[in-house]
C-alpha cells in the first residue's frame, strides 16, 4: 500500500512504465483501455484519442466501470507521468490489476515525440502554445481563448489610445480587429503611438497598424477602414463588430458614436487622455449609462483642449489604452467585472486612481425612458453633433 | 473642512493647486467658497443665473450630485467634492 511519505520514484519502480512510442504501438494494436488521469481543464486543452478521462480522485471508484476486467491491458497517462504512476500503483496494489502501465513523461513527452493528440475545439496546436499563458488561467481557459478568437472588435482611431489597445488585443488573440483612421503617421505621434514606428512616417495609420499586428500575431484578421467616422458611415461601420473601442480625439465623434452604438446595442469602451490625466469607462447600452448620461453636453473648447494643444504624457496613452484592452477582454471572454456604471480616473503625477459612479439618466435623450424610438428607416439619420458641440450652451437638438 | 478636487484644466485658475479646502455645508456653498477664493473659476463653474454649468460634473465623494440634491447636497468636513469636465483627447 502506497503511503504519503513514499517518493514518486519508489512508486515508479513498483509499476510498469512505458515510453510514449511503445504506448502508441500498443494502442494501435488494440485491446487497450486508455485512461487519462488528469483534470477536466487539462483534458479540454488536449488529450489522446480513444482515452477516457478519470481524474486521480476517481480512479479507484471508477476502475470497475472503465476497466471491468483486472487482467486486461490498461495504459494510463497524465501530464508528465507522476499522477498516472500513482494511479497505476493504486490499481495494482489495491485492486489487483495485473496489467497496468503508466506512460513515462505523460502527454508532454507524447507530444514532444511528435505523436498526435486531439486538440481543443477551435485551437490549433500552435494556438495552444501561443496562448498557453491565457489558457492556464482558470478564469480564461481554452473556452475563454476561443471566445477571444471569435470576437470582432472595432478600434476608433489608431492613435494614442488605439495603438496600445490594438497591440495587446492582437497579442491576446482577438480574432478580428477593425481600425478606423484616415490619418497618416507623423513624427510627433511616435512619442506615444507605439504601434507605429520611424519607418512608417507618412504611411496611413491603418496600414502601419496592420503591419505591426500581423507581425505580432498572424491569427488576427485586420480590417482597415481608412476613413473618418461620420453620420453617413457610422451604422455600416459598427454593425459587423461586437465591441467598440473609442479612441477618438474630438467630442462630435464621441457623441455620434454613442448615439449609433446605443441604437445598435453595441458596447463601447471609452477613454480619453490629456496632459497627465485619463478617464475610462465601459458603456453597455441599457445595462448601464451611455456617454450622454455621463456628459449631457460638451464643454466649451477652453476647458477641453486637444493633446496637440496642451500636450500629453506618452505613457498616459499606454495606461488608458491598456485599461481599454482589459475591458474588451473581460467583455469578450465574459469574465471579471467591467467598468459599467463606473468612471475610472487616473492621475499619473500622483499615480492615483479615483472611481466615480455613473448612473443611467432616465431623462437621457439617447437611452432614457423617453428617448425616441428610432424606426429602421431612420437608423442612419443623426442630429448634427458638430453643431451640438460648437454651441454647448444650447439645449441639445432633438434627434432628426 | 471639505476638500475640492480641481481638474487639470482648472488648475491654472487655482494657482496650480489640485486640491483646495473650501468651507461650506452644501455643495453649492463649497463651490461658492472656491469661486470666492479663486474668482477665475467662477465662469467655468457657474452660469450667469448662478446654476452649475451643465457641462461640468460635480461629485460628492463618488456620487454625481445630480442624483443627490444638486447644489443643495449636504457636505461634511471629511467629504471631497470632485469637479469633472469631459475630456476629448484620444490621440
Amino acid at each position: 500500500m502506497a503511503t504519503a511519505a513514499e517518493t514518486i520514484e519508489q512508486i515508479k519502480r513498483r509499476i510498469e512504465e512505458i515510453d510514449p512510442e511503445t504506448a502508441r504501438e500498443e494502442i494501435e494494436r488494440g485491446d487497450v483501455v486508455l485512461l487519462d488521469t488528469r483534470e477536466v481543464g487539462e483534458w479540454k486543452e488536449s488529450h489522446l484519442e480513444g482515452a477516457t478521462l478519470v481524474p486521480p480522485a476517481e480512479v479507484i471508484e471508477r476502475a470497475d466501470e472503465v476497466a471491468p476486467d483486472p487482467s486486461q491491458r490498461v495504459i494510463l497517462y497524465c501530464a508528465s507521468g507522476n499522477r498516472s504512476a500513482r494511479a497505476a500503483d493504486a490499481l495494482q496494489s489495491e485492486l489487483g490489476y495485473e496489467n497496468a502501465a503508466s506512460v513515462a513523461g505523460g502527454i508532454k513527452a507524447w507530444e514532444a515525440n511528435g505523436l498526435p493528440v486531439i486538440a481543443a475545439e477551435g485551437l490549433t496546436p500552435e494556438q495552444r502554445m501561443r496562448y498557453s499563458r491565457h489558457t492556464l488561467l482558470p478564469e480564461v481557459g481554452v473556452e475563454g481563448q476561443a471566445k477571444l478568437l471569435k470576437a470582432k472588435v472595432l478600434l476608433l482611431g489608431a492613435g494614442g489610445l488605439g495603438s496600445p489597445a490594438a497591440l495587446y488585443l492582437a497579442a491576446a488573440g482577438v480574432g478580428t480587429l477593425g481600425i478606423v483612421d484616415d490619418d497618416l503617421v507623423d513624427e510627433t505621434n511616435l512619442q506615444r503611438q507605439v504601434i507605429h514606428d520611424t519607418t512608417r512616417v507618412g504611411a496611413p495609420k491603418t496600414e502601419s497598424a496592420r503591419q505591426s499586428i500581423e507581425q505580432l500575431n498572424p491569427d488576427v484578421n485586420v480590417v482597415e477602414h481608412r476613413t473618418r467616422l461620420g453620420p453617413d458611415n457610422v451604422i455600416e461601420l459598427l454593425e459587423p463588430y461586437d465591441i467598440i473601442v473609442d479612441g477618438a480625439d474630438n467630442f462630435p465623434t464621441r457623441y455620434l458614436l454613442n448615439d449609433a452604438s446605443v441604437r445598435l446595442r453595441k458596447p463601447v469602451v471609452s477613454a480619453s487622455i490629456l496632459a497627465f490625466d485619463g478617464q475610462v469607462s465601459t458603456f453597455v447600452p441599457y445595462e448601464g449609462p451611455c456617454y450622454r448620461c455621463l456628459y449631457p453636453v460638451p464643454p466649451p473648447p477652453e476647458i477641453a483642449p486637444s493633446c496637440g494643444a496642451a500636450g500629453v504624457l506618452g505613457v498616459m496613452a499606454g495606461v488608458m489604452g491598456l485599461l481599454q484592452a482589459n475591458e474588451v477582454i473581460k467583455l469578450a471572454a465574459g469574465i471579471g467585472e467591467p467598468l459599467i456604471g463606473r468612471l475610472l480616473l487616473y492621475d499619473s503625477l500622483s499615480t492615483r486612481f479615483t472611481e466615480l459612479k455613473v448612473k443611467r439618466d432616465p431623462e437621457c435623450p439617447i437611452c432614457g425612458d423617453n428617448a425616441p424610438e428610432i424606426p429602421v428607416e431612420e437608423m442612419g439619420k443623426f442630429p448634427d453633433y458638430e453643431l451640438f458641440c460648437a454651441a454647448p450652451a444650447r439645449e441639445p437638438s432633438p434627434a432628426a | 473642512m471639505p476638500t475640492v478636487k480641481i481638474p487639470p484644466v482648472l488648475r491654472p485658475k487655482t494657482g496650480g493647486e489640485s486640491e483646495v479646502s473650501a468651507s461650506g455645508a452644501s455643495v453649492g456653498q463649497v463651490l461658492a467658497a472656491l469661486a470666492e477664493a479663486h474668482p477665475d473659476t467662477r465662469e467655468q463653474l457657474f452660469g450667469p443665473d448662478g446654476d452649475l454649468n451643465r457641462y461640468v460634473n460635480v461629485y460628492l465623494n463618488d456620487e454625481d450630485v445630480r442624483v443627490l440634491d444638486g447644489l443643495e447636497t449636504a457636505v461634511g468636513d471629511s467629504d471631497t467634492v470632485v469637479i469633472l469636465p469631459a475630456m476629448a483627447g484620444g490621440g
